[in-house]
Order: structure tokens, then C-alpha cells, then sequence
């Protein structure tokens, strides 16, 4: 397929692993930020390829994984409500609450859909005019500016039955919050390329001069990862510091301007809870006051839920890079993606879910190095 | 059909292939349509049996009675798709050929088929005849009959507008000679055909999913292939399987955990159709677990692999491939080389298989 078997060959990839092999001669740390790096990591067999030295450590670019559960339980209020329909991307609906997933209340009668598009939840609000349509916005900078659009559309149709429930995280104020964690082993970052494809990469430039940190912007296929992971020990063996751009054939430097404004028209900034890591500030997005009557937070009148405490998932730690997913003692034992304990478990991106289908009986214990 | 209220003085016409639809006095299947009264008799009449005809469902009993030489193979299969039509056929065509495969992957030549429809009340007459239609089609092009059957209808809400069961008995090839049992540590995985393209054209059609393609469901009778290996190659053919639901993954993890024997898959090996491949990585799904209806898997003798991969090849299936072998190792999992030489588990999946989020 172009563009995307070359990225996948053989040959290439067997020539990124020597030189990786060659470069590296002490141990390091890196941690690639998204979740779908971390699956394409695991499911083309590569950590098991890599030098003995050099560790990865799976970043918090999952959103279902770093979605808190607080929001879940308010979906699942939302789906239950008479005459609504709760829609929904994919990943999201078997990932419990305190209470039950999505998919438990579509077993139980609610209208849940699953769409590959919020502009879809749009024509079904367009096509249902007596039911209240709410569609769960989440996701990183990547999905927010179709999520934003979906609102703009809704707006320019007159639709009132339209609103989203948004729990919009960012990249940057993670790898930040990661950088101070004061156990932080993590040397270098590969960032996520789909998120850069909408931002740029210019904000992560003052992350680079403050931390002193090497950042690779990079990929998702096998060789694009291997590239990124080249350039990060590169810089690292070589004791420098910069901005590189592996996946120049996507990102532009700039971004997308388009879908920045169209972010920047609808959403602000706000604190943000990330499950299993903290409240980071300045971490997501929020629709602005003028779109507020697309704010299902602001719509309805939703009950907060009742937290309970943490169970025994080790989110925080496997999503801060500081635990691998089979380092958990209940990884594939009392937890497996039929009966997690947590959300990286069920996640198609999460951590322990790449771990368990991909490699569970492969994966050694290497040594995190610190 | 229960028919022993039939009404045997309504007269069957001739059927024919482009017989326009006769006139069932309703637009749509309502519950009279299956409260065995004069309604379910027109159906039958002008319907089914008129579509369906053949000399031992002519003969309109409770069941059919036949003989059958040799070994009997017997299987069955219930049918609920969403859509009922697709790109590529529609429920009437899995119905025949699913069951006519289950025959097929005991080494049957299947020859009989019993057929039960569960109609929802609402369903459009018209559809229910281009399925009536379809399955005749079907049956004709793999050799089969149906010589028995039912017909239900329910309440609007209580079903999918249509649901199929139909079961099927054969006479099993004389070297059939299939099972765990024959299934030898080094044997070859052959393959006859691209995996994904039932599944992902079933897809293109979903609400929220809709995209535009070329891909059609993969839906054949396979028991001429099936038999064609068994008259060529006998006892070396150890085991047969089709790769429906679930995908070539799920029934791999099968034949490992009830066999107990390790799976040695080849990424590289396994035939994927571009577009298919393309629609997959677009909606973030693994080709391996998704369905098919065509695709099958031989384990067979180390020795006949190459020689019966030409076979397939030179049968109808140009694509078809060895794409891995049984192993001592790793006892009960499928591992896959993927295509740039790394190794990962392929592991059986925990629900549906569900698109991402980005």
C-alpha cells in the first residue's frame, strides 16, 4: 500500500536496528507518548527487537485511559436519560465508571452509538429533532477540531438538540507534569505525530530549552518509530538537547492553521483531571461561554458522581512511565480486557491492553533505567 | 413449512428465475403471515414452496424422509446479519453457503438443507422474495436442497427484520479423514483466500460507518475445493476449518487451545486485499479477527503443502497461500511473525472488536 509498506519494510527496518544498536552504549529511557506508538511498538514485535539497553516506557496518550471516571458516570447519566442518544467513539463504551460502561447501559436499553465521527452525531441530531443528541468529545488536540466543527455545524444548522460532553486533553502539560514528577526516569520523548500534524511543533520548544529534554516529533509505523527512537539516542549518546521532526511528511512545522483556529474559536484552556495522574493545569479544553449551550456539562443539570476509591489498577504509575504493564501484579491474572481493573486494560490504546493481546508470553522484564 | 394445514387446492405456479413477485395481498410480513391460517398458506404456496420446489419438498410433510449413503455429516447454523442485503449478497446467500461450508469442513459433500425463517412483522414482501430468490440461487450453485423448513413471524421489535437458520446433512468424502486427532506437529496452515472482505463490506454499510467501496462479501460454497483436495491429496488433508466469525485469528486460537499444539502464523504470507487492508487501517481494525465467508484453512502434511497450494491456486483461488505451520512450542497460543520480523502473540478476542479513537 504507498505510503505505507514502504514504511513497514524489512530491509529498512532490520538497517534502523543496527544503527540504533550501534549508537547506543549506555542505558536510557524514553518514553513515546501515544498510545498508538505504544501498540504499533508491541504489535510489530519491535520492543523485543531493541537493544537490551535501551527502555520504553508508555506514555498517557490515551485518552480513553486518562479519561476519569467521574466523566464516564456522567455519560452513562446522559445515555440513560429518556429520548436521548449518547454517541460515542469506539474505544470509549466498554471502559467502566465508578458505575457501569457505556456498553453495559446500551445492554440495558440506552441509545448508544458508536461513530466514527462527531459531524455524524450532528445529522443524527439533524434527523431527531425531539431527542437531545449528546456526543462524548474526547480525545487529544487531534480530535478537537472535529469535535469543535461538529459544534459549528450544529450552530449554523439552528439544531438545539445538539451538545457535546468534552474531556479534550493536551499533550504538552502531560509531558511536563511526567518532566517533575519528582521519580521521573524518563530522558527523552517521542511525540505523538498526529497531534503535531493540528499543533505544530513549535510548542514544544520552551519544554525542550527548560528540561534541557530531547524531543522527536515521530510517526506510528515501524520504521518512523525506529527513525524517531535513532534520533532521540542520538541526541542523548551525544549529550544534546533539540526539537527534531521525524514525521516531516506529515507535521508541518505550523501545524494545520485551520483546524488551530477552528480549536482556538470554540474551546479554552482550562485545568483538566487526567485519570490516574493528577489535575494538570492548563491541560484541556473547554467550550467557550459563547458556545455554552453545546456544553453538555452546562445543559443538563448532571449529578456529580460518587467517587470511590481507587481500586488496585496501577494507572497513575503505568501511565507515568514509572511501571510496565507485566511489572503489575495483576496484569493478565485479575485483570484481562474482560475483567479490567482499570482502563489502560480495555483500551484498543491503552498500555496493558497492548501488552496482554500482543505480548503476553513474549515480553522479558527489562530493566528500567534510571 | 408446517403444511399440514395446507390448503392444497391453491395451485403453485411455475417458478422461474425472473419471476416477477406474485401478489401476497399484503405489501409487508404481518403475524397472520405466521399464525399457519390461510396467510401463511398463500406465503408457502406462492412463495416458497413455488421458489424452493423440488420432489421431497413437493411432498409438503412435516419433515423429509430420504437415504443417504455412507458416513453422514450434519451441522447447522443460525443467521442474523445487519444489513440483510450488502455489497455482494445478502442474508439468503450465507445462509446456504454457511451451512453448505460447515459440511463442507467435515469433508462432506453437503446435499439437503433444512431451512427456518423467523420474519419480523414490517418486513417488506419485496425483500423477502429477492432473499427467497437468492437462496435458490444458491442452493442451485452448490448443489444442494432444501427439503424441509419452517416459517415464524414476531412482533415488530422482537426481531432484526429477518433471521435464517438452516441445518444440512452430507455424505463425508470416503478419505476424509479429519479431526485433532490427525494433526501432526510439523504440519503446513494453508489458506485458499484474501481474509477480511465479508466483514469489512458488511461494515461499509453501518450507520456512522458508512464509506464507499468496491468491496464485496467473500460468500461461496466451498465443498467443490474441499472435495477436490480430499480426491487429491486423502489422509494428508488433516484438518479443515472456515474462518467465519471472529476471523482468521479466533479460529487459529481454537485449533491451538482445543489441539494443544502452538500456531506459527507469517504476516507476510497472509493474503489481504488492498482495499480491504486500506479500510482496515482506516478504521482501526485487525484484518486477522475480522469475518469472512469464503476463506477457509487446510492443515495438511508438511510433504503436499506446496504441491496443494498449486492445486488451490490452479482451482479458482489464486491467491491461496501456506502461511504457517503448527509448532511444539509455545503449546495453546498463535504466534505471528509480523512482516519485519518481529514476533507478538495473536490472542483470542475479549469482545467485539471496537474503532478507535484516533
Amino acid at each position: 500500500m504507498k505510503y505505507l509498506t514502504e514504511y513497514r519494510s524489512p530491509e529498512v527496518v532490520e538497517g534502523l536496528l543496527k544503527e540504533i544498536n550501534h549508537t547506543v552504549t549506555q542505558p536510557w529511557t524514553i518514553m513515546e507518548v501515544c498510545g498508538g506508538q505504544t501498540h504499533s511498538l508491541v504489535k510489530n514485535g519491535l520492543i523485543d527487537m531493541l537493544p537490551e539497553k535501551l527502555s520504553m516506557v508508555h506514555g498517557p496518550g490515551c485518552p480513553v485511559c486518562v479519561t476519569p471516571q467521574s466523566l464516564i458516570d456522567k455519560a452513562v447519566w446522559l445515555a440513560e436519560k429518556k429520548g436521548a442518544i449518547l454517541c460515542s467513539f469506539g474505544d470509549m463504551i466498554r471502559v467502566p465508571g465508578y458505575g457501569k460502561s457505556l456498553l453495559e447501559a446500551k445492554a440495558a436499553g440506552a441509545d448508544v452509538r458508536i461513530l466514527y465521527s462527531p459531524l455524524e452525531a450532528v445529522n443524527i441530531a439533524k434527523n431527531n429533532p425531539d431527542r437531545e443528541v449528546v456526543f462524548f468529545a474526547v480525545g487529544f488536540e487531534t480530535t478537537a477540531p472535529a469535535n469543535a466543527l461538529s459544534v459549528l455545524h450544529a450552530e449554523r444548522q439552528g439544531l438545539s438538540n445538539y451538545s457535546i460532553l468534552t474531556s479534550h486533553v493536551l499533550v504538552p502539560p502531560a509531558i511536563e507534569a511526567i518532566v517533575n514528577d519528582p521519580g521521573n526516569v524518563v530522558k527523552g520523548f517521542l511525540a505523538a505525530g498526529h497531534v503535531c500534524t493540528i499543533m505544530g511543533i513549535h510548542e514544544y520548544e520552551p519544554l525542550v530549552e527548560k528540561y534541557k529534554l530531547p524531543i522527536v516529533v515521530t510517526g506510528f509505523e515501524p520504521v518512523d518509530l525506529l527513525h524517531g527512537i535513532l534520533m532521540l539516542v542520538k541526541q542523548l549518546e551525544a549529550g544534546v538537547y533539540k526539537l527534531e521532526n521525524q514525521y516531516s511528511r506529515v507535521v508541518e512545522a505550523d501545524g494545520n492553521p485551520s483546524a488551530r483556529a477552528t480549536i482556538d474559536k470554540v474551546f479554552d484552556i482550562v485545568d483538566r483531571e487526567w485519570r490516574g495522574i493528577a489535575v494538570i493545569p492548563k491541560s484541556g479544553y473547554v467550550l467557550k461561554d459563547a458556545y455554552a449551550k453545546y456544553d453538555a456539562n452546562v445543559k443538563f443539570d448532571i449529578p456529580e458522581a460518587i467517587r470511590i476509591e481507587e481500586n488496585e489498577c496501577m494507572a497513575g504509575e503505568i501511565l507515568r512511565g514509572k511501571m510496565k504493564p507485566f511489572e503489575c501484579k495483576h496484569f493478565g491474572k485479575k485483570c484481562t480486557p474482560l475483567h479490567p481493573l482499570g482502563a489502560p486494560m480495555v483500551s484498543s490504546e491503552g498500555a496493558c491492553a497492548a501488552y496482554y493481546h500482543f505480548s503476553n508470553v513474549l515480553e522479558t522484564s527489562k530493566e528500567v533505567a534510571v | 413449512m408446517e403444511n399440514n394445514l395446507m390448503d392444497k387446492d391453491i395451485p403453485a405456479s411455475n417458478f422461474s428465475l425472473s419471476c416477477p413477485m406474485p401478489k401476497f395481498d399484503f405489501d409487508t410480513i404481518n403475524l397472520g403471515h405466521g399464525s399457519g391460517g390461510i396467510l401463511t398458506q398463500r406465503l408457502l404456496n406462492s412463495g416458497v414452496f413455488d421458489v424452493l420446489k423440488n420432489d421431497l419438498l413437493d411432498d409438503r410433510h412435516d419433515g423429509a424422509v430420504f437415504e443417504m449413503p455412507g458416513k453422514i455429516a450434519f451441522s447447522t447454523d443460525s443467521y442474523v446479519v445487519t444489513p440483510l442485503f450488502f455489497p455482494g449478497g445478502n442474508i439468503g446467500d450465507l445462509a446456504v453457503n454457511g451451512t453448505v461450508n460447515d459440511l463442507a469442513m467435515c469433508g462432506a459433500v453437503p446435499k439437503y438443507l433444512s431451512l427456518s425463517f423467523i420474519l419480523e412483522e414490517g418486513l417488506a414482501m419485496e425483500k423477502f422474495w429477492e432473499i427467497l430468490q437468492t437462496i435458490r440461487k444458491a442452493c442451485d450453485a452448490a448443489g444442494v436442497q432444501v427439503v424441509t423448513g419452517d416459517t415464524k413471524v414476531v412482533e415488530r421489535g422482537k426481531g432484526d427484520q429477518m433471521f435464517i437458520n438452516t441445518s444440512g446433512v452430507g455424505t463425508v468424502h470416503a478419505l476424509a479423514k479429519l479431526g485433532w486427532k490427525s494433526l501432526q506437529a510439523d504440519d503446513y496452515i494453508l489458506i485458499n483466500a484474501p481474509v477480511a472482505a465479508h466483514g469489512i463490506a458488511i461494515m461499509s454499510l453501518r450507520s456512522g460507518l458508512e464509506f464507499e467501496t468496491t468491496i464485496v462479501s467473500d460468500s461461496f460454497p466451498l465443498h467443490d475445493t474441499v472435495k477436490g483436495l480430499l480426491d487429491q491429496f486423502g489422509e494428508d488433508i488433516h484438518f479443515l476449518r472456515d474462518a467465519t466469525r471472529g476471523g482468521l485469528a479466533s479460529v487459529l486460537n481454537e485449533i491451538a487451545l482445543d489441539a494443544k499444539t502452538g500456531v506459527d502464523l507469517r504476516q507476510r504470507d497472509i493474503p489481504l486485499d488492498e482495499q480491504v487492508h486500506g479500510a482496515c487501517e482506516m478504521l482501526g481494525l485487525d484484518p486477522l479477527y475480522v469475518a469472512n465467508e469464503g476463506v477457509f484453512i487446510a492443515i495438511v502434511n508438511k510433504s503436499i503443502a506446496a504441491t496443494a497450494v498449486k492445486y488451490l491456486q490452479d482451482n479458482g483461488w489464486p491467491f491461496a497461500a501456506a502461511i504457517g505451520n503448527l509448532t511444539e512450542e509455545h503449546k495453546g497460543k498463535v504466534i505471528l511473525k509480523s512482516s519485519i520480523g518481529g514476533r507478538r502473540v495473536v490472542n483470542m478476542l475479549p469482545g467485539e472488536q471496537l474503532p478507535r479513537i484516533c
